[in-house]
């Protein structure tokens, strides 16, 4: 049996255990071993789902079928567009911002006023929202002891209860030390320990009554079509399109620009590449928790049929009518796990708004507390943040007593997602477009947050009977065109819409035409540049220039100690120092980098507004121009900009470099290959002249030398004589081949007549030293087109290096002449020693002769083939060699057939 | 020097694919419905559903 006792004792288990696990996350962060993952991060995301989700979703899907769907498309769209919150993230980061009032009035010029702007619209915006979560609680609490049958006197006392006890409970949580970082590690494991508690308590209720009180999915839609009322809930209502765009707008908007998912998704971000997860992670959650939604709708508007069940609490009612109590009471877990975790975030959220940008420079300004005498202020620092803890719930309380029964749980939801998002140009204005200012900004929010306030909220009011309804029937002084709902007429839309439309009008109309028409001062242009250019701003020597001023280190440690608390004052400092190589920090030079250092401190702990007070009170700063402001920033755009010419001329160069040196290479192997051939021709050169001079010489010295010998010696003079001459002959043939000097006449040539003709000329060689020389012709050959002496000179070539690389005795040498593929083919093949693949092109290089070169006395010039080789492929052949070692080669040359006559 | 994310960006073109997806008049298109379960129920998780695993897929691809 469900007791109240029972029950409230085991939500303070439940809390007991979210509490455990903060505070292990608290420790682990304090121990430098952060349990903040991606997947903990994603799930914290899923604070998004607070109790107007678990509770209101299968309320609103009774009355508008699918569409509360666009609540979570909305999200999932935005988070796609990853760049944006990259940026909101590097941003904060660089900024130290800990809060969205404190983005925004950063942005424009660190402006106070701007700052309390933003945290006073914040809080009337969500503090209704707030109430909601408490509604919620209480009325699951009211339900489970409608089901035991408990009375109901305690439920009053019971809400109250729990109000007080989130206080104490976010107090404990956010509120344990001040941080520069305003980071809370263990309340963000917490919030995603929720978001797992809830989601599972969702989807077995789902599967419960999908699957044990009805017979699944298509079970529950075959019946609900069966039902007149419940038909149309199956489809999609086109009549309402422009609801369904508002609502995916005004969630997308809501999704970064709630105070809390602003908290979560960019102030508690460690790491920025845990967005990569997020982005797919939390849309997942939240289609796995809307799966059930419409059949838990379906499924309760059948059970109950006419009887007059709230749909708010079908997921509670529903296992109850079954007597699961065991998932209702899972479900009440489940519920109070997104009831607490959205009002712990958005309290703690809220609170540092409060603190920071309503109270701190109030308190700075006034006197009579003497905050500006007392030596430390960190304690009183966290006594305000506590009190607006206390504060917010007990209006979220008092709201909630007063307009609690009001209004259905989704209207109060969509109310605060219409008021955050009016800080939508402001903030994504101010991220894209440096020309917005303060003042446009300030307008902007005025003009959209009253329009909200006069067709959104004070209708609400109306609806509750708190304000005289007349505005809302007959529009305000009886104009009936500032009707609040059918503002100018516009009809036809829900109210929602309808105030999202007109306050973004006014928002954005407001926000660009006054920021067109203004000048944004010194600060504000510095900031604006922070701003926009963020990914460019990675060095800080422009934003050091940007202060100048004179300061006293004292001074600066003192005020650090008064708002952070001596302690902590001085590790950040010690920190600093260390960073900058100074060993002690009483050293260090109150320079510009100090005072930024300083600043960011002090905006961790009161928001930047009130800390760029703080500092200009204990530094002389000098006023630095609008005009030196951009100069400085144009500048330090400039020096970016020329690094990068910079970098793209060295990489062009570096390529230059490259190039040349591969082109150096190649002239050096050109030089070398020009150095061998001097020295091989001078060489080849040399040896026919030297035997001619040493023979000559022999003949001049003596004159009676015996007739056989003078005409054996002048015989071999002679030879000596011709070889010389045909070197000379191929080296002048080389270098006219090559320059295309040559000259060619192109007749019909038998090739088969070229070879016979080459065979006997060189036939005489052959038997010298014994190779057999055998030939083989097809009787009839067709004609090429080429210069026959060319050719005549290519066999001859091939024929007498076989002949000089087969051995004496036992050489064979064989030449066929056939046709294949089109081309007329010559086979000179030996059986000498072969070549080595390598070999094989090697020796159709110049002067790289047959055989080791080393050892062996040259035995030609080794022109002849790269002569043969060029003479071939002028007509269109090729020459090449095929050979393995120690089964002799193959010269194999072809000359193409003309082309056939068409 | 490298400005342009290209995971930054498919995920970008993902999502401006998925808002004509997600809205009128695209999601007023399917009708009657599949297996007992309406085509517009079945569109718009299957939508839904499709461009979070290829989320999923851009952005776990490029962070190995």
């Amino acid at each position: 049996m469900l007791s109240p006792a029972f029950i409230l004792l085991l939500s303070a288990l439940y809390m007991g255990a979210l509490f455990a696990v903060a505070r292990f996350g608290d420790a682990r962060a304090d121990a430098g071993r952060s349990i903040i993952s991606a997947n903990v991060y994603a799930l914290s995301l899923a604070v998004y789902c607070t109790s107007w989700t678990f509770y209101g979703s299968v309320g609103r899907a009774t009355s508008g079928g699918l569409s509360f769907l666009t609540i979570y498309l909305g999200p999932t769209l935005m988070l796609l567009f990853v760049g944006v919150i990259v940026k909101m993230i590097r941003i904060s980061k660089a900024q130290r911002i800990t809060s969205i009032a404190d983005f925004i009035a950063s942005r424009y010029g660190k402006s106070q006023l701007l700052a309390g702007l933003v945290t006073i619209i914040a809080v009337i915006g969500v503090v209704p929202y707030i109430a909601l979560q408490l509604k919620a609680v209480a009325a699951s609490l009211d339900v489970l002891f409608e089901g035991s049958g408990a009375s109901l006197d305690g439920v009053l006392d019971s809400t109250f209860i729990i109000a007080a006890f989130l206080a104490l409970f976010t107090i404990l949580f956010g509120t344990r030390h001040l941080d520069a970082t305003e980071r809370h590690e263990g309340m963000v494991a917490a919030i995603a320990f929720e978001s797992v508690v809830k989601l599972i308590a969702f989807i077995a209720v789902g599967l419960f009554v999908t699957y044990s009180m009805f017979n699944g999915f298509a079970d529950i839609f075959e019946r609900a079509k069966a039902a007149p009322a419940l038909a149309r809930l199956l489809q999609l209502d086109a009549t309402r399109a422009g609801t369904w765009s508002a609502l995916i707008l005004l969630s997308g908007l809501a999704i970064l620009l709630l105070p809390r998912q602003f908290q979560i998704i960019v102030v508690e971000n460690v790491d920025e590449t845990h967005l990569r997860r997020a982005v797919w992670l939390f849309p997942l959650y939240l289609v796995l928790i809307n799966i059930f939604v419409l059949p838990l709708a379906l499924g309760g508007m059948l059970h109950f049929g006419s009887q007059a069940a709230n749909p708010d609490t079908f997921v509670l009612t529903l296992p109850l009518a079954r007597g699961a109590e065991g998932l209702a009471l899972l479900v009440f877990l489940g519920g109070l796990s997104a009831a607490t975790g959205m009002v712990i975030v958005e309290t703690i959220a809220l609170s540092t708004m409060v603190c920071n940008d309503l109270v701190m420079p109030w308190l700075l300004r006034s006197r009579w507390l003497g905050v500006a005498e007392r030596r430390d202020l960190s304690g009183l620092l966290l006594g305000i943040r506590r009190a607006a803890i206390v504060l917010i719930l007990l209006l979220g309380y008092i709201y909630f007593r007063a307009a609690g029964e009001a209004y259905a749980l989704v209207g109060i939801g969509l109310i605060s997602f219409a008021a955050v998002a009016q800080f939508a140009p402001a903030m994504f204005g101010g991220m894209y477009w440096k020309q917005g200012t303060r003042a446009g900004a300030i307008a902007g929010l005025l003009g959209g947050f009253s329009v909200w306030l006069y067709t959104l909220l004070l209708p609400s009011f109306a609806r509750s009977g708190w304000v005289d309804s007349s505005f809302v029937v007959d529009g305000l002084f009886g104009i009936e065109a500032l009707r609040a709902q059918a503002l100018f007429g516009l009809r036809g839309l829900d109210e929602i819409s309808h105030a999202l439309w007109w306050s973004l009008l006014v928002n954005i109309g407001l926000y660009v035409g006054v920021s067109l028409n203004s000048r944004p001062d010194a600060v504000e242009a510095g900031q604006a540049e922070r701003f926009v250019d963020i990914y460019r701003h990675g060095a800080v020597d422009a934003d050091q220039r940007l202060w100048r001023g004179s300061a006293t280190p004292d001074e600066l440690v003192g005020m650090l100690e008064r708002f952070l608390g001596p302690q902590r004052a001085h590790q950040q400092l010690a920190a600093f120092a260390s960073a900058h190589g100074v060993p002690d920090w009483r050293k260090l030079p109150a320079d510009a980098a100090f005072v930024r250092f300083a600043e960011g401190q002090l905006s961790g702990a009161i928001g930047s507004a009130s800390a760029r007070v703080m500092v200009a009170s204990v530094a002389r700063e000098e006023n630095i121009g609008l005009e030196e402001v951009l100069d400085i920033l144009d500048e330090a755009t400039q020096v970016r900009a020329y690094s990068r010419e910079l970098e793209i001329k060295s990489r062009e160069l570096e390529a230059a470099t490259t190039e040349l040196r591969e082109a150096n290479d190649r002239l050096r192997e050109l030089d070398r290959m020009k150095d061998d051939f001097v020295s091989t021709v001078t060489h080849e050169l040399r040896t026919p002249l030297t035997s001619i001079r040493a023979l000559s010489e022999m003949l001049f010295d003596d004159p009676e030398m015996a007739l056989d010998d003078r005409s054996r010696f002048l015989g071999i003079i002679v030879n000596e004589a011709e070889r010389l001459t045909r070197l000379i002959n191929q080296i002048l043939d080389m270098a006219k081949l090559e320059s295309g000097r040559a000259e060619w006449t192109s007749s019909e040539v038998d090739l088969g007549e070229v070879v016979r003709e080459a065979m006997d000329s060189v036939g005489q060689l052959f038997r010298e030293k014994g190779v057999a020389l055998a030939g083989d012709f097809p009787a009839a050959l067709p004609l090429v087109l080429a210069d026959r002496d060319r050719l005549m000179q290519v066999t001859i070539n091939l024929l007498s290096n076989a002949v000089k690389f087969v051995p004496g005795g036992s050489g064979q040498v064989d030449v066929r002449v056939g046709v294949r593929d089109g081309c007329v083919r010559v086979e000179v093949a030996d059986n000498g020693p072969g070549l080595t693949a390598e070999e094989c092109s090697l020796v159709f290089e110049k002067f790289r002769q047959g055989g080791n070169t080393l050892t062996g006395k040259p035995q030609g010039t080794g022109l002849g083939l790269p002569i043969s080789k060029q003479i071939v492929e002028y007509f269109g052949g090729n020459l090449w060699v095929e050979s393995t070692p120690g089964k002799g080669a193959k010269f194999i040359f072809t000359v193409p057939l003309p082309a056939p006559e068409a | 020097m490298k400005r342009a994310n290209p995971m930054r960006q498919r995920l970008a073109a993902l999502g401006l694919l998925g808002i004509p997806l997600l809205t009128f008049p695209l999601v007023g298109l399917p009708g009657g419905e599949w297996g007992g379960v309406p085509m517009a129920y079945i569109y718009l998780f299957g939508i839904w559903s499709a461009l979070v695993l290829l989320a999923a897929w851009v952005a776990e691809r490029k962070a190995k």
